[in-house]
């Protein structure tokens, strides 16, 4: 293994952005950038949560938006109810996030391939419609959380830097966490799983129960990104959960690399940025963003990792 | 009783509908092993040909059969164009490629019709009521649908068990190699085969129109609702698709039309009111929950291999 790779400086070169970026906001005045970044990093989260199932595991769940709804509701639905504590709200949102996984998990893992893309969306857009449905906690129309989780003494998350900080902190710690899981005997049999169950489960590998774990791992990361989220964004609505959004969060995973570390970051970046920087030129962006990912597929293969890789070889 | 009746046609109706969206879906599934997340989109663009067309031409059934060669040709257009190269690859591959079709083809009607929903006007003569029983009228167009829908079935069916281009389709979907082996010109038969589901996405959104309103992001949800019937039903299985479109329109209609009424028997009237869209939207999501669980291959899977 080389000790200097072009996707190695890349990741590098990102990460320090990353963490410089606050102190840029603050010598430039702009806030607007902070706030976009902190959106960014948050949805970063979330992808990298979905890489650990579906690039380590092999599990194409196209219904992971339903956590960021779950984390963001159990934060708003506490705050709601008086509840302001973040000591209290996040283990919940954990919680929340895990049971549901523990269902739908066992229930979904009894498919495989599109059967389980389509179950997973099929249980995405039931919590979708549950939200909906929700009178009392806004319905449709979503719900606004008017305090920010109380950490008192600790953080204060009504400020804006230390709450990119403390997101950028939670992807850090998720990244070093799905490294020492995709590099411990846990993840060895997971990725044996991956690229053949069968042999896997010939030599005695319960395969449903590791992936399980797996698939409530992945859950629970993902609802702490949605317990951020609706900090971030001081509500919560049903929209978050919609079905577009998972499929965000799989764009953002593919085209970052798959089955890479930092690549679900990279591909949050690259993908949210790319939004933005067309929604100023053109009111129309989606036009050009279409086709842009279509061309990725077709000529990009392993995302931006895989193309950082090549060029490093090349 | 009338209501009974009336709700049982309406699911029927839609049931139908969506077996014209979902046939084309499982057809391109099946036999190109394509994931075609863009189908609704289609769906979609059958509806604002024909809105646009039924204005310049100033009839109905004029602007629908110059929306359903619309859809045919930008089915086989985007198939050359694009799709083709997504054949063999990953399925995720294709929930991307054509997540991104999704997002073009929604700015581009955005672009073109602007952001307002459009309207499909019926000729009067589709508006009568037309009685069914005695004592019991229903709308014509709705009576139309279901018609111009079974008919449609009815000459799919025909046209894949009883001609020679059927059978190509039955032999590439059991085994693509082989039929490219023995000669068989693949590429034109997956460019026909894609077109064939376009122009029948078409016809569903266009039959559709006039009931809702043309909109940007119509497509999306009844996507979704024809990913669900071809899964119940088993990929690749018209059959499937056919029974399990039927059996999805009646479990929505019926529950939207229904549920309501029941849960207020069991529960507070706003609580009932508030729960209610939403647990009937949630049926048929719990539905397909239900037959993967039971099934996982669905009902009726198509043989593989």
């Amino acid at each position: 293994m080389k000790a200097f790779t072009v996707s190695k400086a890349a990741t590098a070169l990102m990460l320090a952005g990353l963490v410089l970026l606050p102190l840029y906001s603050q010598l430039s005045g702009n806030i607007f950038i902070l706030t976009l970044f902190t959106r960014i990093v948050i949805l970063a989260l979330a992808a990298a949560s979905l890489n650990l199932i579906m690039g380590f595991g092999g599990m194409m769940s196209f219904g992971h938006a339903a956590y960021l709804g779950i984390g963001g509701y159990a934060v708003g639905m506490l705050a709601q109810e008086g509840v302001g504590s973040g000591y209290i709200q996040f283990p919940v949102a954990l919680a929340a996030s895990a049971l549901y996984a523990l269902v739908i998990g066992a229930l979904s893992l009894r498919t495989r391939g599109v059967y389980f893309i389509m179950i997973t969306l099929a249980f995405a857009q039931m919590a979708y419609y549950v939200a909906s449905g929700l009178a009392r906690y806004g319905g449709d129309d979503g719900l606004t959380v008017y305090k920010r989780s109380d950490f008192s003494g600790l953080i204060n998350l009504g400020n804006r830097t230390q709450f990119y900080y403390l997101c950028l902190a939670c992807v850090f710690a998720v990244i070093v966490l799905i490294w020492r899981i995709a590099n411990s005997r846990f993840g060895l049999v997971l990725q044996g799983l991956r690229s053949n169950e069968q042999r896997m489960q010939a030599i005695g590998f319960p395969a449903k129960r590791y992936q399980l774990v797996c698939f409530v791992i992945s859950g629970m990361m993902c609802g702490l990104a949605g317990a951020l989220l609706a900090n971030n964004t001081d509500f919560i609505s049903p929209a978050v959960m919609y079905w577009t959004r998972s499929g965000d969060l799989m764009v953002m995973v593919i085209l970052g690399g798959m089955g890479t570390l930092f690549g679900p970051v990279m591909g949050a970046v690259v993908y949210l940025l790319l939004e933005e920087f067309l929604s100023q030129i053109t009111e129309y962006w989606a036009l050009i963003m279409g086709p842009l990912l279509l061309l990725i597929v077709l000529f990009g293969r392993g995302g931006i990792m895989g193309a950082l890789g090549r060029v490093g070889r090349g | 009783m009338l209501l009974v009746v009336e709700q049982f046609l309406n699911g029927l109706q839609f049931g139908l509908l969506l077996f014209l969206l979902a046939a084309g879906l499982t057809l391109v599934f099946g036999i190109m092993d394509l994931v075609n997340l863009a189908h609704g989109s289609l769906y979609m663009m059958g509806a604002y040909f024909a809105a646009t067309f039924a204005a310049w031409t100033g009839s109905f059934l004029l602007g629908a059969l110059l929306a359903l060669g619309a859809t045919l040709v930008l089915g086989i257009v985007l198939e050359m164009g694009a799709l083709r190269h997504l054949y063999g690859r990953d399925h995720l591959d294709h929930v991307l490629a054509t997540f991104g079709l999704i997002l073009f083809f929604n700015e581009a009607v955005r672009l073109i019709w602007g952001p307002a929903g459009l309207a499909l006007p019926l000729p009067a003569w589709l508006t009568v009521p037309v009685p069914i029983l005695p004592g019991i009228h229903y709308p014509a167009y709705r009576l139309a649908i279901i018609v111009v829908a079974l008919l449609v079935a009815l000459l799919l069916y025909l046209g894949v068990m009883r001609t020679r281009i059927g059978m190509l389709i039955r032999a590439g979907a059991s085994n693509r190699e082989m039929i490219g082996a023995l000669g068989i010109n693949i590429k034109l038969l997956y460019t026909l085969v894609f077109g064939l589901g376009a122009a029948l996405a078409g016809l569903a959104g266009l039959m559709q129109a006039p009931i809702l309103t043309v909109q940007i992001g119509m497509g999306e949800n009844i996507l979704i609702l024809a990913f669900v019937i071809i899964v119940i039903g088993g990929i690749g299985s018209i059959r499937g698709a056919f029974l399990a479109a039927i059996f999805v329109g009646m479990v929505d209609t019926l529950g939207r039309a229904f549920l309501p009424n029941l849960l207020r028997q069991v529960l507070s009237g706003a609580a009932a009111s508030t729960a209610a869209p939403a647990l009937s939207s949630m049926l048929i999501y719990l539905l397909m929950a239900i037959v993967l669980v039971v099934r996982p291959e669905g009902l009726f899977p198509a043989n593989r291999r």
